[in-house]
């Protein structure tokens, strides 16, 4: 069940980077959410019940419900146009991604570690240089915003691999992401949406050298 | 004590923020530079004693904190002229500043005593939030762009850590421990599973590369440094970068204990050599003149490392260096926000004759430039001697000659600009009214740079002691 899962999100990722609407960005991040509650549920099972709500408000409250909200919310707000503009075409960026998954494959088969949970190195690895390749290679500042996001989605896979024995890790990768989360989107809506009308990263680039 | 502190702390840091009535906001700001130096004399009373489980002040935490607590008075005095300076500041921004600037204070000396990896990590995180209050203080459309990157990259650094600190863990769970503190890291560093600590490594090393302003990751820094209010900046530029040293020193501590040792002497070589690359293209490029400071940082923070990865006499180099130039730096900082007084602008075309509208601010500068590009009689000129006789010593003698041509050039292209600031005649600058400037105001400049002197010079017995012990779990 966990494969599924974790495999459903590795999809995801490959829907990502031909997605060309924000709001598709927006779903899925959505259906991430959803799915690190599956995957959570089942692996995290020697967890107390009060760190099992916490990870529930984190994953579905939090990720699958408030985040795209808000983000949703912020897009209408400063009316930014709904296509994700890329700068490479979406081809290039699915054999990209593709490579990114190949290569973490290839990676891991090479590790040998008894421990090792394979699948959920591959797919957490995968999902964080598939955020960095989004933040990369997308113009739009709101659309970094949601590669980071994706950044912190593998992070959170990758501790829940370590969740049964660390649960600490778990909750540290929980508060990471809300402060983050909350600090950068908190600067979003507050701050770029008064000062910049249109929010695109051009008109963030005075500070050069 | 250091529960006491951190409560008090939160709790002056949260009365500033509520707070608008300016002769409460002084008192306050009194209050948390007392308690910061009866702090900083307390933890270095009680060296080596855990406190709370996860701080214990070794020498090197302890070297570090009397040099923040150094560093934050004249920080908080400048922070308090530079207010009073800009008349139009509301007691709501004011509020704000101070409050942030506590909280920053507070939150690196916590980091520095730290003996956990991942409460070390959450203070680096209270850190990237109170820093990016302080980058916003102007609220103009360039503040605002400097705060969104550095909050960005902060993020994803802060994010690169943790990635670090979950390999760590699974590099621990071979041994069966989940205690993740340095200690416990020490005394099974050779049972470690290799693979994961060598990808804990590479991780760890590129977040703190962030707050250390080192490449791939110094970028942030620079604009935080440039839009911050100066003496914010000079806390960046110092105490802040220490702490990202702090951060990947520990864990180095780590694997140099491990057969991983001269892969990450290498990996460290890498970035730190093209850090001084490229603060030099910068600063030979660059013509605004807080932002030259802030590169020079770089190519200081290039020089450590690069004494680290060398090795031998280049740990101690090291360390003693990352404190001078505290000092150093922290004064030019300092005396920046009176030139940005005269001239209203940070730009080298716009500056000139700075000997004559400023005679004490100038010999400031004159004396700083001195200390900061290593120049005798200058404490870190001792530092830098040291970091390349390890070089040498170390047989990188490629690597040895790069960095002396790159230094050259870089103290051109940084005198270049100093000496036309000091002496040649300003184009096109009204200087009718010129804002009086009290040589006062210089003191605590000459007070840092003559402590960076003598401490490079004679350093007294009690500091070598601290250095040595800091150092000595490393391999000669």
């Amino acid at each position: 069940m966990i494969n599924v899962l974790l495999i459903t999100f590795a999809m995801s990722l490959l829907y990502l980077s031909i997605a060309n609407r924000l709001l598709t960005y927006i779903k899925i991040l959505s259906l991430q959410g959803i799915l690190l509650f599956g995957v959570a549920f089942i692996e995290l099972n020697e967890i107390s019940t009060l760190n099992l709500v916490l990870i529930l408000l984190e994953t579905i409250v939090f990720k699958a419900i408030a985040v795209p909200v808000f983000i949703n919310y912020v897009i209408k707000r400063n009316n930014i146009t709904r296509e994700a503009e890329p700068f490479l075409p979406n081809f290039v960026s699915l054999i990209i991604v593709t490579l990114i998954i190949v290569v973490t494959i290839i990676l891991s088969t090479s590790i040998s570690d008894p421990y090792l949970n394979k699948i959920f190195f591959i797919v957490a690895l995968a999902t964080i240089f598939s955020g960095l390749y989004i933040i990369a290679t997308r113009k739009k500042v709101i659309t970094h915003v949601m590669g980071y996001m994706i950044i912190e989605n593998g992070v959170f896979i990758l501790s829940l691999a370590v969740g049964n024995e660390m649960p600490m890790l778990v909750n540290l990768g929980i508060m990471l992401d809300i402060f983050a989360s909350v600090l950068i989107l908190g600067i979003f809506v507050n701050k770029i949406g008064d000062v910049l009308k249109d929010v695109s990263v051009d008109q963030l680039r005075n500070l050069k050298d | 004590m250091i529960g006491i502190y951190l409560i008090a702390a939160f709790v002056i840091s949260g009365l500033l923020f509520l707070n608008r009535n300016t002769l409460l906001n002084n008192l306050l700001l009194i209050a948390f530079v007392i308690l910061q130096a009866g702090f900083t004399v307390y933890e270095y009373l009680h060296k080596g004693i855990t406190e709370l489980g996860f701080f214990r002040p070794d020498a090197l935490g302890i070297l570090l904190l009397g040099t923040l607590c150094i560093v934050c008075i004249p920080a908080i005095l400048h922070s308090y002229l530079y207010i009073r300076n800009h008349k139009e500041t509301t007691p709501r921004v004011r509020a704000i500043f101070f409050s942030a600037l506590v909280m920053l204070i507070t939150a690196v000396g916590a980091a520095y005593l730290a003996n956990h990896i991942a409460v070390a990590w959450i203070f680096v995180e209270i850190t990237t939030l109170s820093a990016s209050a302080l980058i916003y203080h102007h609220r103009n459309e360039r503040s605002l762009e400097g705060t969104w990157k550095y909050v960005f990259i902060c993020a994803i650094s802060v994010t690169f850590i943790f990635i670090g600190i979950l390999f760590l863990s699974m590099a621990l769970r071979q041994v069966g421990s989940t205690d993740l503190s340095f200690d416990n890291l020490m005394s099974k560093a050779s049972q470690l599973n290799m693979f994961w600590l060598r990808l804990a490594f590479l991780f760890i090393f590129t977040g703190f590369t962030a707050k250390l302003g080192l490449v791939p990751m110094y970028t942030a820094g620079i604009d935080a440094k440039d839009k911050a209010p100066a003496p914010a900046g000079a806390l960046f530029a110092t105490v802040l970068m220490n702490l990202g040293f702090v951060g990947i020193f520990r864990i180095y501590v780590v694997i140099a204990q491990t057969p991983l040792h001269d892969w990450a002497n290498s990996v460290i070589m890498i970035a730190a050599f093209l850090s001084v690359f490229i603060a030099t293209v910068y600063m030979v490029k660059v013509k605004n003149m807080k932002r030259i400071f802030a590169y020079s940082g770089i190519e200081h923070m290039g020089l450590v490392m690069l004494g680290v990865a060398a090795g031998g006499i280049g740990y101690y180099a090291a360390i003693l260096h990352i404190i001078l130039h505290a000092f150093v730096k922290s004064s030019l900082f300092f005396q920046f926000s009176q030139v940005y007084r005269t001239y209203q602008s940070k730009s080298i075309y716009d500056m000139g004759n700075y000997f004559k509208y400023n005679l004490t601010g100038a010999m400031i500068l004159l004396l700083g430039f001195i200390c900061v590009t290593a120049m005798p009689p200058s404490g870190l000129f001792i530092s830098e001697f040291m970091i390349f006789r390890s070089l040498f010593q170390g047989h990188h003698l490629i690597v040895l000659v790069l960095v002396l041509i790159l230094l050259t050039m870089i103290i051109w292209a940084f005198g270049k600009n100093i000496f036309k600031l000091l002496f040649a005649p300003p184009i096109g600058f009204n200087d009718s009214n010129v804002a009086i400037i009290r040589p006062v105001e210089s003191l605590s400049q000459f007070a840092l740079l003559a402590l960076s002197v003598y401490l490079g010079l004679n350093p007294p017995l009690q500091f070598v002691n601290l250095i040595q012990e800091a150092i000595q779990k490393l391999p000669v």
